[in-house]
């Protein structure tokens, strides 16, 4: 009983701190990319702008909610629920700090820590792409659809150079638990010798997220908005989140993958956790500030015919290395 | 702990309705979903049976399957998306122009 | 006990959503009852001891072949309007019969799974710490099954080449 208990003061932790990233993420972006822009960006509400995602959450509340005529409600319903679902789901496998002892229990810094660890989360991620479709189609509305289409088919594509630029990671860990890929990074993390594992990772996990440059499916000057045309109010604000946190997964998991998760000197480690955290997101924000958007035939060339023959040349010469050199 | 006969009733049972699915439906889409639930009900005993016996080998059958099923998967759907381009609508039942 | 009873309620969902792909009247909704179904199934299999195939189901399954079906089912029918399914050939009393055979196929399927010696003879023996884990799997796979393993390569293979046959641009005949 205790143990429920625990789990589910645990999930509950975790989604306040999520749904707190995602307020501070969006009031950081503005910033950052105002500053980009040699503009202040928003100064307005509370000391130099800092309530601004105050303000925005409660104008998204506020919004009327619109559901298009002909639209299919149960289905138009769903897709903003199951994007953000998925995305909050999917976080609850990464391990952001050593075990703690508290009140006699040992209490891992996780949720849950199946030993199909990473799989798990694979499975649960690629669950969110059915939020994209099913809002493209039930929208009744041709940039929607295009939209949706574009972006299952891009997360399609970069999910595979995803999967086995990790395999590398995986076969010298030897292990698909993230607790042991953890641990087995306290001397050597894995970026320096699976450098380019996770070059392709970082790659895959701005397109994953529909994020600057690989953007397409929301690419206003061609689709409007893309699948989220014709959401408002609170509904969009899900796919929002949905967004920002899949931004904070993929991140964790490139920390808890290449750079050695919570490991780190002098501070503690759920702080290191963050620090490495936080360093992806300002990549994200840098990126979406400096490049222009990718061609679509561009983008999915580049992720079938470079990232997924490196990525599996980079797994073969890993388990070579493993099974013959290092042995 | 369930009796492990229960899953192989459930396993029936979904195959079953797999079936009356390709039966009835003509929705050429339709028919493949019903047979996906097929496959599964079909997994569903292989891995009942592997746990009844700790044998890995309805593991790996399931593995199996499940790899033809997406190959198959992938034919059949570029098959009907050829089929629509053809023609407006897809009702089984009108795609006899091959018959003798 | 509380095996149980994620038993019952994912066999409830998994009944369920095969009920939601015979039913239902747009192909989007059969889809998404049959994804239903495939989370239930991956429930029932991690109660199963089978965690790596309960991954590998969502993963495979829900996250690849239905999103699949999900693009060809938006593509061909874009709009919500419900397609026809008339079926101008229907036989007399179709459903019915068909009906009437699943329910046969139902009693008869499960009294020869549930019937027969081989489920009653033998008490479910107790799984060990490694059964059904990826290590497990992967040793059964690469060493016993190894040929299976690769035809199964060799299969997926011609599919790409027949989807790419199939997928050919027509305007590239005709050039």
């Amino acid at each position: 009983m205790a143990a429920v208990i625990i789990i589910v003061i645990k999930g509950l932790i975790l989604a306040v701190l999520l749904l707190t990233a995602f307020g501070v993420l969006t009031l950081t972006e503005r910033k950052v990319l105002g500053r980009f822009q040699f503009r202040p960006g928003p100064n307005r509400v509370g000391p130099g702008g800092s309530f601004q995602f105050l303000a925005d959450g409660l104008k998204l509340m506020l919004k009327e909610e619109i559901i298009p005529n002909g639209a299919d409600r149960f289905v138009f319903l769903l897709a903003p629920t199951i994007s953000l679902v998925a995305a909050l789901f999917a976080f609850a496998v990464i391990p952001w700090g050593p075990p703690i002892h508290l009140f006699g229990q040992t209490i891992p810094m996780e949720i849950g820590g199946p030993n199909v660890g990473i799989l798990f989360l694979f499975a649960i991620t690629s669950l969110g792409v059915y939020g994209l479709i099913l809002g493209g189609w039930s929208s009744q509305n041709k940039y929607s659809l295009l939209g949706g289409l574009r972006s299952s088919a891009q997360i399609i594509s970069y999910e595979l150079a995803m999967g086995l630029s990790v395999v590398g990671v995986l076969i010298a860990a030897g292990s698909a638990d993230l607790n042991n890929i953890v641990s087995a990074q306290t001397n050597l993390w894995f970026i320096v010798p699976q450098i380019i594992g996770f070059l392709i990772y970082v790659v895959c996990m701005v397109a994953e997220t529909n994020r600057a440059p690989f953007d397409l499916p929301e690419a206003e000057n061609e689709l409007v908005a893309g699948y989220h045309t014709e959401y408002t109010g609170m509904k969009f604000a899900m796919f929002f989140m949905a967004e920002y946190i899949n931004m904070v997964t993929v991140s964790s998991l490139a920390t808890t993958l290449f750079l050695g998760g919570w490991h780190g000197p002098w501070l503690p480690p759920e702080i290191w956790f963050i620090i490495k955290v936080a360093a992806f997101m300002f990549f994200f924000i840098w990126l979406r500030a400096t490049l222009p958007r990718l061609r679509y035939d561009r983008l999915m060339a580049f992720g079938w015919k470079v990232l997924l023959p490196v990525a599996l040349a980079n797994a073969l010469a890993t388990a070579v290395w493993v099974s013959v050199v290092a042995r | 702990m369930v009796p492990l006969s229960y899953y192989l009733i459930l396993s029936a049972l979904l195959f079953s309705i797999g079936t009356v699915g390709v039966l009835v439906r003509r929705n050429p889409l339709q028919m493949f979903m019903s047979i996906e639930l097929m496959w599964n009900a079909v997994n569903l005993s292989f891995i009942t049976f592997a746990r009844q016996y700790t044998n890995m080998a309805g593991h790996v059958f399931v593995f199996l399957v499940i790899t033809v099923a997406a190959a198959e998967v992938a034919i059949g759907l570029a098959i009907i998306v050829v089929v629509f381009r053809t023609r407006e609508h897809a009702d089984v039942d009108e795609l006899n122009a091959m018959k003798g | 006990m509380v095996s149980t009873v994620v038993f019952w309620l994912a066999a409830a969902v998994a009944i369920v959503g095969a009920g939601g792909v015979l039913l239902a009247k747009h192909p989007v909704h059969s889809a998404l009852s049959l994804v239903l179904n495939l989370a239930a199934l991956g429930v029932l299999f991690l109660l199963l001891h089978a965690e790596f195939l309960a991954v590998v189901e969502i993963l495979v399954y829900a996250g690849a072949v239905m999103v699949l079906f999900l693009f060809v089912v938006t593509l061909l029918m874009a709009g919500t309007k419900t397609p026809r399914d008339e079926g101008r050939f229907r036989l007399a009393y179709q459903y019915l019969l068909a009906g009437l055979f699943g329910l046969i196929l139902f009693v008869l399927v499960a009294h020869a799974l549930v019937g027969a010696d081989w489920m009653s003879s033998l008490a479910a023996t107790n799984a060990g710490g490694s059964f059904g884990s990826i290590a497990a799997f992967g040793t059964a796979l690469f060493t016993k099954y190894l040929l299976p393993f690769e035809l199964t390569a060799v299969v997926l293979l011609v599919a790409v080449i027949g989807v790419i046959f199939l997928g050919r641009e027509h305007g590239a005949t005709r050039k």
